[in-house]
């Protein structure tokens, strides 16, 4: 520990510590607009700034580590003309209307505009070329909004290895984007909406569906069903000022019927059902290898994170046999929804309307991707973020907080644990596990509470494996395999993972991938502002979903098991392979 | 009628561009950093960073094109168009500045018709602007290719540009 003096009072801190962490531990508020935690400091905003006795510039406080005997003033009058002049200048560049805006009620910089009591501008600034860029079936850029802090530029570069966004030009003309500040639909982006995550203005946000969806409700002719993913449920609550971390799965549901969904559903349900398809085809793909002696695309990927799926086509086409070819699970709901249930209540594919509401903003890429329907009728219509869930539920008048529980309907509303933790990393691998260890040996999963702990939890890249033995008579084959198991998530993570599968160092049977860090629950349209401590509070409610429930395992869910028999027959069946697996193809990166 | 370029080596192909590319590529396996020298040795050869190129970088060097075009876009020194025959360069150092560099900018932007980073539709001249080139005691200074004029004044602007041009040009 090191001693240093903050605003007069002296304090002891941890020596590794940048000037601005030291701050906060002792609940010094220092505001930052660039800076994003674990992240390498940008030091782009400059509204960070602190004076340090002996410096004769002011110190951009998310970059200078502390030092023994500092001597530190983060609101001394030269201080605060400093930030205020600074964000005078970001404001007299800004071109946005805060009455207009996406961001009107998370907005980074007008709350630091409102706090600092910026009150007229000080500055009449040159304004830039506003770009607006709707290319994409996901994101909405506007680069008139831009503050240039570059936080998208680490998220697009350092978190999810993707690079479609960077800085062009230079100087006062720099645009933060894709390749010759053209619009994103000309470079490689896999729509995974990081960079909406942290962007602390209304520069890039989602595509919002929330018109469509209110047209669709408002029209007579139209049934309009909704799924929700198993994130949701363990976020939402967010948007109306819950901690994160607490559960409104009832609440949500009741929010849902009051606003004239025909039938509110589960995604969980579809989740379990890939489960099914998801491990049979695991089982067969390595029957085919040890049994035929065939050459079997191994290790098989996981299929349900839309951003990995584009990151594959573009990156790693020679893997894309390796993908499983199940739809994920928003998509097995839509195809389902508009066949099975259509039928079920009499209603014609083309009259019904499936919403997703999703933590994901991939997922509005994925809907719309041309072979994700039947017979032109797409299996899913719009699909919502968390946060335009909840900007809905404000803007119909529904007091979420005072809401009591309800049910999800039936059929679709009936799912296991396993389902749940579909929503972090590692739970789609640890319901597989649960799932394909009961078919191949009979016997129950093994683990303490079902649960894999070497990969739950935060860490890039997990491993795990599970022996078989004394399989049942047809799995014979598989006795004394240890069948092994990966998990990433973040496609940065991702991508280290692969380059240690190509060159051999690792070999898997099944590996899981998620997108975006810490899974679903840290998707692209999760309420913001999404941080680690967030990420393992979500991830705790969602465990405590999947450990309450009496059901915890995918094949032991009624409904799944009703639906082969009315209907799909069999996993992998000729029904399944028409409306719940799909295909891949490569895509040039540039 | 068509008729052969009499003065101008012919144009490479896309696939002849590429395979000068891979060479210089090649010579830079494992170097840390190695965008920039690569960028510039295919300006020195190609006299510009056209889209194939740059994108044919981005693959092969495993760079995301946007991240390409970020630094190319960065540094003045690199054009992705073709640069004209002349380059003509402003210094806009504090000396030419306050001594009559800017309407020396804007009389050459006049003539020329281009903007800075510009050339002009016959490929006659490039616009750019610098940063002191040294001789601030002879302001305000206007290079062109490698010669130095000095303490320039817009009026001259036209008569130093023609004896620029090609003979052709002239007699049109
Ligand atoms: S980005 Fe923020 S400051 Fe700009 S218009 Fe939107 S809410 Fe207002
Ligand atoms: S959506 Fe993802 S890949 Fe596309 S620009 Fe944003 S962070 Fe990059
Ligand atoms: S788009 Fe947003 S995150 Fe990216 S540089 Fe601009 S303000 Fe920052
Ligand atoms: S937060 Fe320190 S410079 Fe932006």
């Amino acid at each position: 520990m090191i001693d240093i003096n903050i605003n007069g009072s002296d304090y002891s801190v941890d020596p590794s510590l940048t000037v601005l962490e030291a701050a906060k531990s002792i609940g010094v508020h220092i505001p930052t607009l660039c800076h994003l935690e674990g992240k390498h400091p940008q030091g782009a905003c400059r509204v960070c700034v602190v004076e340090v006795e002996g410096a004769a510039a002011l110190t951009a406080s998310c970059s200078a580590p502390v030092r023994a005997g500092m001597v530190i003033h983060t609101e001394s009058k030269r201080v605060r003309n400093a930030r205020k002049t600074v964000v005078d200048l970001m404001l007299s560049e800004h071109v946005g209307d805060c009455r207009y805006c996406d961001r009107g009620d998370d907005c980074e910089l007008q709350e630091l505009s409102n706090v600092m009591g910026m009150r007229e501008p000080m500055y009449d600034g040159e304004k830039p070329a506003v770009q607006m860029d709707d290319s994409t079936p996901a994101l909405v850029r506007d680069t008139g909004k831009c503050i240039k802090c570059r936080r998208c530029v680490t998220a697009c570069n350092e978190v999810q290895n993707v690079g479609a966004l960077f800085p062009q030009n230079r100087g006062y003309d720099t645009v933060i984007g894709p390749a010759f500040a053209q619009n994103l639909d000309t470079v490689a982006c896999v729509q995974c909406g990081q960079c909406a995550a942290v962007c602390p203005v209304g520069a890039i946000t989602e595509k919002s569906h929330i018109e469509q969806v209110h047209r669709a409700l408002d029209d007579p002719k139209k049934t309009v069903v909704v799924q929700t993913a198993p994130a949701i449920r363990a976020a939402l609550g967010e948007c109306f000022g819950y901690e994160a971390g607490t559960l409104v799965t009832g609440q949500m549901v009741t929010a849902l019927k009051m606003m004239g969904f025909d039938g509110v559903f589960d995604t969980n349900f579809t989740a379990d059902l890939t489960i099914i398809e998801e491990g049979s085809e695991l089982l067969k793909r390595l029957k085919d290898m040890l049994v035929e002696g065939k050459p079997a695309a191994l290790p098989q990927f996981s299929s349900c994170s839309p951003g990995w799926i584009k990151y594959a086509e573009y990156f790693h086409p020679d893997f894309l046999p390796n993908l499983s070819t199940c739809k994920s699970p928003q998509q097995m709901f839509g195809a389902l929804a508009k066949s099975y249930y259509a039928e079920k209540i009499g209603v014609k594919p083309q009259d019904m309307t499936v919403v997703s509401v999703m933590p994901c903003t991939a997922k509005k890429f994925e809907a719309h991707r041309a072979e994700m329907g039947q017979d032109g009728v797409a299996d899913v219509d719009y699909v919502l973020t968390t946060r335009e869930l909840g900007q809905m539920i404000r803007s119909m008048g529904i007091d979420f907080k005072h809401l009591g529980d309800s049910a999800m309907d039936t059929p679709f509303g009936i799912s296991s644990g396993a389902a749940d933790i579909f929503a972090n990393t590692g739970g789609v691998m640890e319901a597989a596990l649960r799932t394909v260890y009961e078919i191949v040996t009979g016997r129950d999963f093994p683990l303490e509470n079902l649960r894999v702990d070497s990969i739950a939890g935060l860490d890039g890249i997990k491993e795990a494996s599970v022996l078989i033995t004394d399989p049942a008579e047809s799995w014979k084959f598989l006795d004394g395999v240890e069948v092994k198991v990966a998990v990433a998530h973040g496609l940065g993570n991702t991508e280290k993972l692969m380059e240690m599968i190509r060159s051999g160092e690792k070999t898997y049977h099944f590996v899981e991938v998620m997108t975006c860090p810490g899974g679903c629950i840290g998707g692209g349209g999760q309420p913001r502002f999404t941080t680690d401590a967030k990420r393992k509070a979500r991830i705790g409610a969602i465990y405590r979903e999947d450990e309450g429930k009496a059901m915890r395992k995918s094949h032991n869910n009624p409904t799944i098991t009703a639906i082969y028999e009315d209907f799909l027959k069999e996993p992998l069946g000729e029904k399944s392979h028409h409306l719940l697996h799909t295909k891949y193809s490569e895509r040039p990166p540039v | 009628m068509e008729k052969d370029c009499c003065n101008c080596s012919h144009e490479p192909t896309d696939a002849e561009m590429i395979q000068s590319l891979n060479h210089i590529i090649e010579g830079f396996e494992g170097v840390e950093g190695a965008l920039i020298p690569v960028l510039q040795s295919a300006q020195n050869l190609f006299g510009y960073l056209p889209e194939v190129v740059l994108k044919h970088i981005s693959l092969t060097m495993r760079i995301p094109y946007s991240e390409v075009t970020g630094v190319v876009s960065f540094y003045s020194f690199f054009s992705t168009i073709p640069r004209g025959k002349n380059i003509v360069r402003v210094c806009l150092g504090t000396a030419c500045y306050v001594r009559g560099g800017k309407d020396i900018l804007k009389g050459l932007r006049d003539q020329l018709e281009i903007n800075v980073g510009g050339t002009t539709d016959d490929r006659e001249f490039s616009l750019e602007v610098g940063r002191c080139f040294g001789a601030c005691g002879l302001a305000p200074v206007l290079m062109i290719n490698d010669d130095v004029h000095q303490r320039v004044k817009p009026a001259k602007i036209r008569d130093i540009l023609n004896s620029y041009r090609t003979v052709l040009e002239e007699v049109r």
